[in-house]
């Protein structure tokens, strides 16, 4: 399996955004409207920074906003917001955050396949930049490897 | 050798972490198992582990531990992931 499905309703590009709670909202909306949750999971994603800190911004730049898996995960889903004007969260380090992943995953046993396909992404490190400066939702598919 | 990843939800961020730790040791030669889990359970689960890897916002959240614990700043940098592995575990 590679990445969770990827929407192009779940991409969002030069979002205005006040702060890193509504970066996570966004992340959230954008998953909801793509299917793959409901409004709950949005919740659990800025409960889980509320509770363990920033640490969901996991290199400099990007945020993957999660949670654990539950009855709000309809299905698997990636959503990318990328922001305007970058936000900070807090971090560190890899404040300040120009994009933001939210990922949704049904069944926590698919959950590290899914992960190795974004680390596949992101370990090269120009797929953050080409993201926060992409202009089109093909810009954003390609750089996620899912259209040439 | 037992290596435990922590974030706060125990997927997510810490399986980045796990499957780029196991590419680093594989890389290195290093035999470990990498165990991917959320910071409410690190206790036990890292009760047996010779090294834990997280973030700095979870370091104080892990508490008394007889594990290295190594913070990661970038999950993506795998040249970091290295450095900092071959760092904690070349002293043993």
């Amino acid at each position: 399996m590679g990445l969770p499905p990827l929407a192009e309703t779940a991409i969002e590009l030069g979002a205005h955004v006040a702060g890193w709670r509504q970066a996570v909202a966004l992340a959230g909306d954008l998953l909801v409207r793509a299917g793959a949750t409901r409004a709950g999971y949005t919740d659990d994603m800025i409960r889980m920074i509320e509770e363990n800190g920033p640490y969901v911004v996991i290199a400099p730049g990007l945020a993957l906003a999660h949670a654990r898996t539950g009855p709000d995960v309809l299905a698997d889903g990636l959503a990318i917001a990328t922001l305007a004007t970058p936000v900070a969260f807090g971090h560190p380090h890899n404040d300040p955050v120009h994009v933001v992943l939210g990922l949704a995953i049904a069944d926590a046993r698919r959950h590290l396949a899914a992960v190795a396909a974004l680390a596949n992404v992101f370990n090269d490190s120009t797929a953050i930049d080409d993201l926060a400066s992409a202009r089109t939702t093909d810009d954003v598919l390609r750089v996620m490897g899912e259209r040439r | 050798m037992k290596i435990v990843a922590i974030c706060g939800a125990g997927i997510g961020s810490s399986g980045i972490l796990k499957v780029n730790a196991e590419r680093v040791l594989g890389r290195l030669g290093i035999p470990a198992t990498v165990v991917a889990a959320d910071v409410s359970t690190v206790r036990t689960v890292a009760a047996d582990a010779q090294v834990i890897l997280t973030s700095p916002e979870l370091v104080d959240a892990i508490g008394p531990t007889f594990a290295d614990v190594i913070v990661v700043e970038n999950y993506f940098d795998t040249a970091e992931l290295s450095r900092k592995l071959e760092a904690a575990l070349g002293e043993g």
